[in-house]
Order: structure tokens, then C-alpha cells, then sequence
């Protein structure tokens, strides 16, 4: 393993994306994620690559249908109101079928909202990113060395199913600085006959496009795409499970707040509760399969989330609502202590009910 | 072991340097770490913050809430996070901009009069080192002999010229 260095995770997801092969990054500056940004402008330069702040979120969202067209890994990065107008754009986007890595550092909502951390864009990022039917894939970093390696992951996973990966992070993740390796072997690269790199005169134009008048053809495409998904599905979901062998009580938390939990999960095993922790890596997709099979041993389920209370729907449907599923949550860039984390698992426990 | 560390002043009092020097001692130390500063326009004149935690074991959350180590560089940090400290905790005050004394009796408080100190050392504006070094000889946080190591990790290649007064501003703070 390679010498561990000290990074904020917003330069840490900026020089895993370099090291990706990302050339192109196109962004408008907003906190908490200005440090990508920054970063980019200083180094792409040096490895020949394009920074380019455009005049508006949604001029870069454009920007990057445009560098994917033709082949190149490109990225764009913004906070929760940025992510709001590039909405249009991640639709052309799946529309299109073309990779591309969005990042959004979220901060509290709704409206320009707050600078402080948050996970109030669950449901955008895991549901409606933009009109029509599409997914896309959501990577939720935990710590610093995920916010780069979920970056790498998230390239390789955008060219391979043809659409975008999205890093859901949040300002602490952003903010924070912690040792982290910039070790990750081969990084995988994909053919992409369909690109619009010139035909050279020997083959027939590739056409990008997401303009469909005739609506069967409409469907079958929606169709072929949901395969697509299907497959990412079947292959790609990732989690985290802690101390989860004995576990009664179930924390399912992602991100910054998942490590808040943990340290209520360790003082919760202290004084003699049975939980542990189911983590997401993936939120879309969601780990359905590994909440159902927990809903058969533990007798509730906690979440934790830095919202009003979004990705407590999924655990309810993953699970059929087996087990009670209960709420801690903060919002508005306000993180729970773990104190506040202890009383939600020792209430869960209180009224888990029988096996 | 695991030790949390919240440090606090104005923005401009090198918070946040305090703590990333604490943050690459650490990593020199080979320690699990964790550096988490409050952003936004704190940075620009409000009260800022930073939390750092040095641990033998994987870090959690990164946030402090009960620090074992607070360092107050401020009245209105005192203020604030005099309570959270927990039971036996340590409290590093910059004495000559905070007149009041600790209240908490369960505590140890250590008051160091940095930023008269800096002054007259002609050291201007390296209080927060001087508040460092102190803290390095009352606490095991990060030993002394780590000092010079990470200095030069920690001052950017443009500022090496400030080597030497910032090491100079712990040896003070350490009664070196």
C-alpha cells in the first residue's frame, strides 16, 4: 500500500478522478464543494486536462453531455442547489445514454438553504434527478479514502452500464481531512463504439440523441435501458455490515452520519444492546436483498439520516415493513449526537417487540 | 487511547493550522486521525472552530462533542464549549484576551497568557503555537520530539521563512 496522505475528501475526490482519467472537468463554484473545484484548477493544467468554471451549474452540466459524447470521462461537481439546476441536464443525460460522474456535496435544503451538511437530496439523487424514467447509480462515501475510491468506482461504473454515477456526499465528508492511500491498482477502462470521435470516412455517423418521435421506439428504448438498470441491480449493490452477526436492532445509516452511529452502536454494545449496523454504499441501487434478510433476525430497524426522513421509505419497502422502522433524524445542516443516536436504538429496543 | 481535541477562537487566530499540525503529528505517528474544521463564513472573521481526534483505533465520527482537550483562543468559545468538556478533561486558555477563569472544578485548567506572550517575543499572530506548546507538554496528545518532523509537513514550501518563529512559539509554549 502506498504512503497515506492527508486530504480534505473534496481534493481527495478531485485527484481520484484525475487518476481516473477524468480530463475534463467542468463546474460552478458553491460551498461546501468549492474545494473540488479549486483543486481542478490547479491541477488539471498540469496533466493537460480541461478546468473549465462555466457561467452557470447548467451550462456545465451541458458541458459534460458534451466531453462524454465524445468518449472522455468527464465530471461535474456542485452543492444541493446546484444539483437542482443541473437537473435537466442528468436527464439528457440517461436519455442520451452517456456515463458521466456528478457529484453533489449536499447541504441543508430546501431552497439556497444552509452551508452545513445534509442528506436532504436522497430522494432527488435515488428517485427524481429529472424528468422522465431513469436511474442513476448513487455512491455514498463514508470517509475521506471512499470519497476517492467511490470516485474511481463510480467512473468505471458509469462507462460500463452507460450512464451517470453520482457521488451523494455531504459537507463533513467534503470538509474533513484524514489519511488516505491513493493506491487503487488497474482502473478499468470500456470501449465506447457509439462515441462521437469522427468517422474517418470508413464507417457510418454515430448519433447522440435523446429525441424520440415515434413512442414505440420510445418504449423499447425505455425498456432496453431498464434491463440496463436491472443488470446494475443484480451486480452492483455495496454495503457495509457492523457487528450486524448477533445483531437485534438494525441501524441503517449512509454517509458522515453512519459514522456518528457508529460510535452509538460501540457504547449501545457497552451496555449490553445487540445492534449493528447495515451501511449502504450503494443507495441506488439499494440493498433490498440485505435489509430483507436482516428483517428476518433483528427486531427493528433504526435509521439515521440528516433529513426529514427519506431513505426511511426504502428501508420500510426493502424490509415489507416486517419490523418497525424508526426515525433519528436532524436536519437543516444539524447533526445528531451520538447521544441522540444511543436513545433512538435503546427506544428501539425497548419496543422491538418479540422475535 | 483516543483523544479529542476541539479547538476555537476568531477566524485569523490559526484554529484551523492548530489543528492540522495536530492532524499531520498524527499521521507522522503513524495514528488513525481525523480533522474536521466549521467552514463558511466563520473562516472569514466569525468564531471558528476545529475538531481534531488522534486515536489507536479507527475514527467514527469525526465530530467532537465532548472534547478531552479544549483550547480556547476566545471569550466566546469558552463560553460555548466550557460545558462539553468532559470530566477530567483538559482546558488550554489564551489568558490575555479571556479575563474570566474556568468555572468547572471537575476540569484542568491551564491559563497561558499567548497572545501578550507572541507580542513581546516577536512572535505577532503565533498565539495559537504558543497554546500548542503547552498543550503538547500537558497532554499526550502528540509527543514533543514530533515537533520538528511536522513542521516541515505542515508549512506550505511558499512560507518555509515562518519554519523556524512557528517552532520557536511551541518551544515557548512548551517552557522549552
Amino acid at each position: 500500500m502506498s504512503e497515506k496522505v492527508l486530504m480534505k475528501g473534496n481534493e481527495a475526490l478531485a485527484e481520484a478522478a484525475l487518476m481516473a482519467g477524468c480530463r475534463h472537468y467542468l463546474g460552478y463554484p458553491i460551498t461546501p464543494q468549492t474545494e473540488v473545484a479549486a483543486y481542478m484548477a490547479k491541477r488539471m493544467p498540469q496533466v493537460g486536462g480541461v478546468f473549465l468554471q462555466a457561467e452557470s451549474e447548467i451550462a456545465a452540466i451541458n458541458m459534460v453531455i458534451g466531453v462524454s459524447s465524445a468518449g472522455k470521462r468527464a465530471m461535474t461537481s456542485s452543492s444541493s442547489p446546484g444539483i437542482s439546476l443541473k437537473s435537466e441536464g442528468l436527464s439528457y443525460l440517461a436519455g442520451c445514454d452517456l456515463p458521466a460522474l456528478v457529484v453533489n456535496v449536499q447541504r441543508g435544503g430546501p431552497g439556497l438553504g444552509g452551508i452545513q451538511p445534509s442528506q436532504s437530496d436522497y430522494f432527488e439523487a435515488t428517485r427524481g434527478a429529472g424528468h422522465g424514467d431513469f436511474r442513476m447509480i448513487v455512491l455514498a462515501p463514508a470517509s475521506v479514502q471512499e470519497m476517492a475510491s467511490l470516485t474511481i468506482k463510480g467512473f468505471e461504473l458509469a462507462d460500463k452500464y452507460r450512464m451517470t454515477s453520482m457521488i451523494l456526499a455531504d459537507g463533513v465528508l467534503g470538509q474533513m481531512m484524514e489519511p488516505v492511500s491513493l493506491d487503487f491498482g488497474e482502473i478499468k477502462t470500456f470501449d465506447k463504439p457509439w462515441a462521437l470521435t469522427g468517422t474517418g470516412g470508413k464507417r457510418k455517423p454515430n448519433i447522440v440523441n435523446s429525441l424520440y418521435m415515434d413512442p414505440a421506439e420510445l418504449e423499447q428504448l425505455n425498456f432496453e435501458r431498464y434491463a440496463r438498470y436491472q443488470s446494475v441491480c443484480e451486480n452492483e449493490v455495496m454495503i457495509e455490515e457492523y457487528m450486524m452477526e448477533d445483531a437485534e436492532i438494525c441501524v441503517v445509516a449512509y454517509g458522515a452520519v453512519a459514522r456518528v452511529s457508529k460510535n452509538a452502536i460501540n457504547e449501545a454494545r457497552a451496555r449490553g444492546v445487540k445492534v449493528g449496523m447495515i451501511r449502504p454504499i450503494t443507495l441506488w441501487p439499494f440493498p433490498k436483498a440485505a435489509l430483507r434478510a436482516a428483517a428476518e433476525r433483528v427486531r427493528a430497524f433504526v435509521t439515521v439520516e440528516l433529513s426529514m426522513g427519506q431513505m426511511v421509505d426504502d428501508v420500510e419497502l426493502a424490509t415489507r415493513c416486517m419490523r418497525p422502522v424508526l426515525l433519528c433524524n436532524r436536519t437543516g445542516g444539524m447533526i445528531p449526537a451520538p447521544e441522540e443516536v444511543l436513545a433512538k436504538i435503546f427506544e428501539a429496543d425497548s419496543i422491538g417487540g418479540a422475535k | 487511547m483516543t483523544t479529542q481535541i476541539l479547538i476555537a477562537g476568531f477566524g485569523g487566530q490559526g484554529v484551523l493550522f492548530t489543528g492540522k499540525f495536530l492532524a499531520y503529528a498524527g499521521l507522522l505517528e503513524g495514528r488513525e486521525l481525523s480533522w474536521l474544521p466549521s467552514y463558511g463564513p466563520e473562516m472569514r472573521g466569525g468564531t471558528a472552530n476545529c475538531s481534531v481526534i488522534l486515536s489507536d483505533t479507527p475514527v467514527g465520527s469525526p465530530i467532537v462533542t465532548h472534547p478531552d482537550v479544549l483550547i480556547a483562543m476566545n471569550l466566546p468559545s469558552l463560553d460555548k464549549f466550557e460545558k462539553d468538556v468532559v470530566p477530567g478533561g483538559k482546558i488550554f486558555v489564551d489568558s490575555s484576551l479571556i479575563s474570566r477563569k474556568v468555572e468547572r472544578s471537575d476540569v484542568e485548567a491551564y491559563y497561558i497568557p499567548a497572545t501578550a506572550l507572541a507580542s513581546q517575543e516577536n512572535l505577532d499572530g503565533l498565539a495559537n503555537m504558543i497554546m500548542l506548546g503547552k498543550v503538547i507538554r500537558e497532554t499526550e496528545a502528540v509527543p514533543y520530539s514530533c515537533v520538528d518532523s511536522t513542521m516541515t509537513k505542515v508549512v506550505s514550501a511558499r512560507h518555509t521563512d515562518l519554519i523556524d518563529a512557528n517552532k520557536r512559539a511551541i518551544a515557548l509554549g512548551y517552557g522549552k
